[in-house]
């Protein structure tokens, strides 16, 4: 249970930024998925909003809405009835074959941690991550916090080719890259599931605030839902 | 007797040019799952070219990037063309531009390369008819949404004969000069950047790089001091002047990502992207600053006179 120490700022005629932390936290993420759906079902002046690890980002509709009476309004709403417990957001499970067949990095991240492959699996299987952001692309979800045995950085340089549905591990975040891209993440599985489906709604399973776990499968299971080698 | 449905109703594309899109106003509402609002990077243009059919502003046009289409009518149609310049000829004949027109069945419509501006709208009465996919009909190519219409689509529209012939006042038109100013709200990261890193940003005059896109306009010159501190990713308003450690500044515009962790030093005005989305790789942009009040001002008659913004 926390309360947030909002702080709101103009960001161009229509736009307005609100921080609802200074620094990176897991436990916030939860809040922010929270508040961010509110003032996006809640407020109709509202027509876009883009959170992430720490703020929330607030477009209005009509250039006519006085910005800060609004803003206030906001904090004022979000710091009356802040308390709102750790467990909210839905928890996804997703299914991960973790194979070098599929996962070109797997090998490296098992022998630069001093680890086996199995060893590494059952760690990146061994908690459920939290989603801090969505972003980069359509459905790619930021999860925190990887555990810092495999916590191993991005490549110095990208691939200019990741299949899609590719787990990846940057640093103490872990994803799945939802379509092929060009990418910098330590890859070690592959997700058959697919995570965004343009046109549909939603489009992809993930909001902010929301727990992934993942669990390993076999190649049959894999390619049973969908998974390609 | 019935009429026969079957035949194809709207405008037929013969050529579809070097990158030609359907855009509305954009999709809202999908950010959060890290969607590109898109819509038209001449606001202004595509406003018009709606005005000039009555259609409303939300009516979907094809922006037509560089130029060099033709299209047929498969039906009496509506027309209004917009934007740059394209020496439009309707069967062979120049018809000019900022101004609407009826094309005939079977007449066809073909666009040379720009001269000057980079992007034009071509509207239909009652707007060109297409799948809504989110709430819009914004085709944005990176998400997976729409794609660049080819050679034999048909863009289906309503059959209209009411002959309007509409200009825009020439008061009103653009030039697409050589060099632009582009107006900026101080705003997100601002305070971080040194005095003299903002006197280099606007005294300076930058040129718009041949890299740049619907995603973002880059620009190249002389390099910004950047604040070293990276800042935690955040939400990007459309227009966002971003500053990477290069020090060469990158306007983010209507297919930019959602989030970024650069810093930022403010916003382009509103009323002042239309400019940039009409600038041709070479052009040379300065900066100003403009007070939140005016940006504010401006952007409000902008949407009171094309109501529905």
């Amino acid at each position: 249970m926390k309360q947030l120490d909002v702080k709101w700022a103009v960001v161009n005629e229509t736009s307005l930024m609100f921080y609802m932390a200074e620094d990176l936290d897991v436990e916030q993420a939860a809040l922010i998925g929270h508040w961010a759906a509110l003032i996006k079902s809640e407020y109709a002046e509202v027509c876009e909003v883009t959170p992430s690890y720490t703020s929330i980002l607030v477009q209005l509709d009509s250039p006519h809405v006085e910005l800060e009476g609004f803003a206030n309004g906001i904090v004022e709403t979000i710091q009356s009835g802040a308390i709102v417990g750790s467990d909210h957001g839905k928890l996804i499970e997703l299914p991960v074959y973790y194979h070098s067949d599929v996962a070109p990095d797997l090998e490296a991240v098992a022998c630069a941690s001093g680890l086996t492959i199995a060893e590494v699996v059952e760690i990146h299987t061994g908690r459920d991550y939290t989603v801090c952001a969505i972003g980069f692309a359509p459905g790619f979800a930021f999860l925190a916090d990887v555990d810092p045995r495999i916590a191993l950085p991005r490549h110095a340089s990208p691939r200019a080719f990741v299949a899609s549905g590719s787990v990846g591990i940057a640093g103490r975040q872990t994803a799945v890259y939802p379509a092929d891209s060009p990418g910098g993440w330590q890859l070690i599985g592959r997700c058959p599931v697919p995570l965004y489906c343009p046109g549909e709604d939603p489009a992809s399973p993930f909001e902010i605030g929301d727990k992934v776990r993942f669990v390993s499968i076999e190649l049959e299971e894999y390619t049973e839902r969908g998974g390609h080698v | 007797m019935f009429e026969d449905t079957s035949e194809a109703q709207g405008l037929r594309v013969i050529r579809a040019g070097v990158h030609s899109t359907i855009q509305d106003l954009g999709r809202y509402g999908y950010a959060g799952h890290g969607l590109s609002q898109g819509g038209p990077m001449d606001l202004q243009a595509h406003c018009w070219v709606n005005r000039l059919l009555n259609n409303i502003a939300s009516d979907a046009t094809i922006e037509i990037t560089v130029g060099m289409a033709s299209f047929r009518a498969e039906c009496d149609l509506v027309l209004a063309l917009g934007g740059a310049d394209l020496q439009a000829e309707l069967d062979s004949e120049l018809i000019g531009n900022w101004r609407s027109f009826v094309i005939k069945r079977g007449q066809t419509l073909k666009l040379q390369p720009a001269r000057k501006g980079l992007r034009a709208y071509l509207g239909i009465k009652g707007g060109v008819q297409t799948e809504s996919m989110m709430g819009s009909c914004s085709t944005v190519v990176r998400n997976g949404l729409g794609s660049a219409i080819v050679d034999g689509d048909l863009l289906s529209a309503a059959s209209h004969h009411a002959h309007i012939d509409a200009h825009v006042p020439p008061r009103y038109l653009p030039s697409y000069p050589e060099t632009i100013t582009l107006r900026v709200i101080e705003s997100y990261q601002a305070r971080n950047f040194s005095p003299q890193a903002l006197k280099v940003f606007y005294q300076s005059e930058y040129e718009l790089s041949a890299d740049s896109n619907r995603m973002g306009a880059r620009l190249e010159g002389e390099s910004i001091d950047s604040p070293n501190e990276g800042i935690i990713s955040e939400g990007i308003a459309l227009g966002s002047i971003q500053v990477p450690s290069d020090g060469q500044p990158i306007v983010l515009l209507n297919d930019r990502q959602t989030l970024g962790g650069y810093p930022k030093l403010g916003v382009v005005a509103r009323v002042d992207l239309p400019q940039l989305g009409q600038a041709r790789p070479g052009t040379k942009v300065r900066f100003s600053p403009i007070a939140l009040s005016q940006a504010r001002r401006e952007w409000c008659q902008f949407c009171d006179y094309f109501s529905g913004v």
